[in-house]
């Protein structure tokens, strides 16, 4: 009985989730199209939390469903055309559905071979059985901190990297003007508890789902809310601080991995005994630095002054805004 | 007989959420379907939180599903009445 | 079990091949940016489903590290492809 209702409900999930998808991409309207896909965002999360996978659902309802909502959102205004036609030949589009279709088949085979040959045997094992030394106890964490270290150190990079692009190739985007009274209320309460709730799921990931990206990805929500709420918020930000705390997470971890390295003859060995502190540590600095990326990548290029950041003299004050104000 | 008043306070919410939903469907402008949809789903969530309360014996679970639904009704608010006044200033525009 | 591992890796693949059609169906940057970000998601449903081992036990959690570092670089270059497309529209109009 109770097997049936789980797979109706599966069913509902996939079907629902489909549909959404489908939508998105054949919609002719692009504001409809994004709305659509920060549903799907939405029930993305809803999945994750069904197949048992807690970290992943908080991270896609926040940055998922949130903040590349907002980011897709505002970036409609840059685009002339808010209808999204194909203009493919018949016969294209027909070779484009021929080939969708043959890679599907081919996938699902081999997907289904995949899972019927499966031996049963899962990296989950190895995880459990070096958890105990890893520092931390929510595996998840432990995998991203610990034993694939490397792994998050890059992607780190690869979000820096990403984030130094926007920052090169444009200046942020105009503000806009609609200020709401109603909205400036709601931030002021729930920013601070965005905040807490940042710092909880920040020090929670040790031994339950969270973690570093979740908690970056909600102090950039937190930061997105303020930006839409007091549209001139960021003139009051301190630049340097900004590019500190845009590198600390990449710098944090490769001090540790050195200083690790020193006494562990490997980059990021950890000693098991100060692992659980070196994982909080280089989280902290990746939580703020992740937050920072977000926050910067909604704002689509560099604040007012970025570039006059390091000169604190004459031609900052050329500029209409103050930068000097410490946020 | 706690759990059958507890589903049972969950599907009187989820009455809510249908009616709501149908309302999105079938009324026909902005602000009517904002109407439909903000109160219905917040009185349908005030139902489905006071079962879930009823079915988890955790205090701090309770206390945490408690400030969702607070969050959830401030949020649906706000965002109703951004959504209202976004329409109405575009529907302005328009005349 | 197995059976939640096929339809939710099945649903998976349906989701990429929906984002893929599109992707290659469109010629904007915008749709075809939404259309990639569903195909994405696809590939990390995939990955959970096939990590998934029963309602009682947590999905193996090195396809879900995988899957969180994906999702925050999916984001990052949905954000870095959008700049890109702003910067090529501002050049369009001088």
């Amino acid at each position: 009985m109770i097997e049936i209702l789980w797979f109706i409900f599966d069913i509902m999930l996939v079907l629902l989730l489909l549909a959404l998808a489908w939508t998105t991409c054949s919609t002719q309207d692009v504001m409809r199209a994004v709305t659509l896909f920060i549903a799907m965002g939405l029930l993305l999360a809803v999945i994750w939390a069904r197949l048992k996978a807690p970290d992943l659902a908080l991270a896609e309802a926040v940055i998922g469903a949130g903040i590349s909502g907002a980011l897709l959102l505002s970036a409609i205004k840059d685009y002339p055309s808010n209808l999204m036609v194909s203009h493919r030949s018949p016969v294209m589009r027909g070779m484009i559905n021929i080939f969708t279709i043959a890679l599907t088949i081919l996938m699902s085979w081999a997907v289904w071979h995949g899972i019927e040959m499966s031996d049963g045997k899962r990296l989950s094992e190895q995880v459990a059985s070096q958890l105990s030394i890893s520092g931390v106890s929510n595996p998840v964490t432990a995998v991203l901190l610990n034993f694939r270290a490397y792994d998050t150190l890059l992607e780190l990079a690869v979000v820096l990297t990403a984030v130094l692009t926007v920052l090169i190739l444009n200046e942020k985007r105009a503000d806009h003007k609609v200020i709401s009274p109603l909205l400036q209320g709601m931030t002021r309460w729930l920013v601070p508890l965005l905040v807490i709730t940042s710092g909880y799921l920040l020090w929670v990931g040790a031994h339950a789902p969270g973690g570093a990206f979740q908690a970056g990805a909600m102090l950039a929500a937190a930061m997105i809310l303020l930006q839409l709420a007091y549209p001139s918020i960021h003139q009051g930000f301190n630049l340097y601080l900004l590019r500190l705390l845009l590198v600390i997470g990449i710098l944090i971890f490769v001090l540790v991995g050195l200083w690790m390295m020193l006494l562990n003859d490997d980059f990021l060995a950890y000693s098991p005994a100060w692992a659980g502190s070196l994982i909080l540590i280089i989280e902290t600095a990746a939580t703020l630095s992740i937050a920072t990326a977000l926050t910067l990548a909604y704002l689509g290029g560099r604040p007012t002054g970025w570039e006059n950041g390091l000169k604190k003299s004459a031609s900052h004050k050329d500029s209409h805004t103050d930068n000097g104000r410490v946020k | 007989m706690i759990d059958i008043m507890a589903i049972l306070l969950i599907f009187f919410g989820l009455f809510f959420f249908l009616s709501g939903s149908i309302g999105l469907l079938r009324l026909p402008d902005v602000f009517s379907r904002l109407h439909a949809l903000a109160k219905a789903d917040n009185i349908g969530l005030a139902f489905v939180t006071l079962g879930v309360i009823m079915l988890e014996p955790n205090i701090l679970n309770d206390i945490k599903v408690v400030i969702i639904w607070l969050l959830v009704m401030a949020a649906s608010a706000i965002s109703s009445h951004l959504i209202a006044r976004r329409a109405l200033r575009e529907h302005r525009g328009d005349d | 079990m197995i059976s939640e591992q096929l339809l939710y890796s099945l649903a998976g693949i349906g989701l990429f091949a929906i984002g893929l059609r599109a992707t290659l169906l469109h010629h904007m940057l915008l749709p075809r940016l939404l259309a990639l970000n569903v195909c994405g998601a696809g590939v990390f449903l995939i990955f959970i489903a096939i990590a998934y081992a029963g309602v009682e036990n947590m999905a193996d959690p090195v396809p879900q590290a995988l899957v969180l570092t994906g999702i925050v670089v999916a984001v990052s270059a949905t954000a870095m492809a959008l700049a890109l497309g702003r910067r090529l529209e501002a050049l369009k109009d001088e």
